[in-house]
């Protein structure tokens, strides 16, 4: 058996985001980087299959973008992958979903998986696109969203995320692509040694250019952000003073302390 | 200019959100076809051209079948934009359909520019104007960015049938889970998020909780992580609240969280990131460490 999981590198949330020289996107200046948090689940799901099953399947860890995101890479490596692959692309970011699903295919097919894990989105981009992409085009079965994962004799079942709280169970036939949801299972924190022995893994380097033949489908004409709805009071400063305030303004415009 | 709105029901009850797709033809002065997977005697009040198909005969939600009827409503159609709600539904079908019909995709639409469409991203905190390439584009639109419009009437049916693929099959339904707490009758909700750094730490938020008379609830990731029960949750997977105060402690502000609170009667949010989503529908916004703020306050409140 043969599992791939998909990752992106992303920006830390938290960081002020401004745009770069070309207004559509972000500039990655003062920026960290680190593994979209939906794709660590993918990774802990496809590493506890592989550990299911014994250690026999070989599980690759794939990743498109600039030379930053093998720090990915190798973070997945030392989770329990067996061995990754850098597609070396320094304009990821002007990239639609479709040619980064088109890239990741180009590069899939040969290795014919039997279980592909992607993350539900990422948090930069949002899309929710490039997992069912690939599916759709390499024609796997695919469920989005997934909160629950269980694998038995080439069939994939899954449950998803719907509103409301509700789940749906779904069948897969493998090969099969599941993108995976906040909540699936605890990632693991890679252990020293393992960090270590992640260093001695393969990462094969590929350029985007040898995979890639799709021209884009949709641009970005602009990057920004929103307009400040300015109606909320702004408190900073000294705690105590903060405190006094806060209480100020709710025995005002509320009933709940008097 | 002309959209198919593709709508939604699950066993049989058509989704109410799915009206916000006809606020969105509005805003864009577009003429209006709807596809349904439904039940007869659940259809929209719509008066317009309504692609249908029995979910009585073709089952739940089958990703395959679903999307050789839409594709066949699109070549009977021929619409500009064939238009999704950014859901459960919608961000599985969308990419489906996108590529059965070669065409650009833009997910989780929240404004109409000329000829571009803007859409959220970073979490939420920045907006990016995307302008689709190929003649027809499949969107998804986040859920309450578009008002809900009813157009009234009946619809007239063209009734789609499809075969069922084989390739992903539903099984059934998992009902949410039964709750403890109901926060929809709190008149004060203190909730805990990531921003207070680790479970240890939820007591304290608790404490602010109880001297307000309040509940505690949490978002997402502090659920995922086993911080709090899921009978805490607020948003879209958890409980849709709207307290008379509601205090955000440590939360960003996930677009699901804030569509579970936005309409509480006060809201304050206490973060280090003034840049924060939960900013945007918040009353007051306290800039502070949130496990130093929150015990001065609390201890502020017992004297």
């Amino acid at each position: 058996m043969k599992i791939l999981v998909c990752i992106k590198q992303v920006p830390d949330m938290e960081s002020r985001f401004k745009p770069d020289s070309t207004g559509v996107w972000f500039s990655e200046a003062d920026l960290a980087f680190r593994m979209n948090e939906y794709d660590e689940y993918a990774v802990e799901q496809a590493v506890r299959l592989k550990e299911q099953l014994g250690g026999e399947p070989e599980l690759t860890v794939l990743s498109v973008g600039p030379d930053r995101v093998v720090e990915a890479i190798k973070k997945a490596l030392a989770m329990g992958c067996d061995r990754g692959v850098h597609v070396q692309d320094p304009s990821a970011h002007l990239k639609d979903p479709w040619q980064i699903a088109s890239a990741i295919c180009a590069y899939a097919r040969k290795q014919q998986y039997d279980v592909i894990f992607t993350g539900f989105q990422s948090q930069d981009r949002g899309s929710c696109q490039v997992g069912v992409s690939v599916a759709e085009i390499l024609d796997y079965s695919c469920a989005t969203t997934i909160v629950g994962f269980e694998y038995a004799d080439g069939m994939v079942t899954v449950k998803r995320e719907l509103e409301g709280g509700v789940k749906g169970i779904v069948q897969l036939k493998t090969p099969a692509l599941v993108t995976c949801q906040l909540g699936l299972n605890v990632p693991r924190y890679p252990t020293l040694p393992n960090i270590m022995k992640a260093k001695k893994k393969e990462i094969e380097v590929v350029a985007v250019g040898d995979l890639l033949h799709e021209e884009s489908r949709a641009a970005t004409t602009s990057f920004y952000a929103p307009a400040k709805k300015g109606s909320g009071i702004v408190l900073e400063g000294d705690v105590a003073d903060q405190v006094d305030k806060l209480i100020g303004i709710l025995k005002e415009k509320t009933a709940v302390l008097r | 200019m002309k959209v198919l709105l593709v709508a939604e029901s699950r066993e049989g009850k058509f989704l109410e959100y799915s009206y916000e797709l006809f606020g969105f033809a509005e805003q864009l002065g577009a003429e209006t076809a709807m596809l349904l997977v439904g039940r007869e005697d659940e259809l929209p009040s719509y008066g317009g051209t309504l692609y249908f198909a029995d979910s009585g005969t073709v089952g739940e939600y089958n990703p395959d079948l679903h999307k050789k009827l839409v594709v066949a409503a699109v070549e009977r159609e021929k619409p500009d934009y064939v238009v999704f709600s950014h859901s459960s539904y919608g961000w599985d079908l969308a990419p489906r359909v996108a590529a059965a019909l070669s065409a650009a995709q833009l997910s989780e639409v929240i404004g109409v520019a000329e000829g571009a469409f803007e859409l959220p991203c970073c979490s939420q905190k920045m907006r990016r104007t995307v302008k689709p390439a190929t003649a027809v584009a499949v969107l998804t639109l986040q859920s309450g960015a578009f008002q809900g419009k009813r157009p009234g009437g009946t619809a007239q049916l063209q009734r789609l049938e499809g075969d069922d693929g084989d390739k992903v099959k539903f099984v059934r339904y998992e009902a949410a889970e039964a709750r403890d707490i109901d926060l929809a009758k709190a008149e004060v909700i203190v909730s805990a998020g990531r921003g207070i750094g680790k479970a240890d730490n939820v007591p304290v938020i608790a404490a602010l909780a109880k001297a307000l008379g309040g509940q505690l609830g949490a978002s997402r990731p502090v659920v995922d992580s086993g911080w709090v029960e899921h009978s805490h949750q607020v948003g879209t997977t958890g409980q849709t609240v709207s307290p008379k105060l509601y205090i955000a402690c440590g939360i960003s502000g996930a677009i699901q969280h804030l569509a579970g609170m936005k309409k509480s009667g006060f809201i304050v949010a206490i973060n280090k990131d003034k840049d924060a989503p939960i900013n945007e529908v918040a009353d007051v916004l306290v800039v502070a460490d949130v496990m130093q703020f929150v015990p001065a306050l609390t201890a502020k409140l017992a004297k």
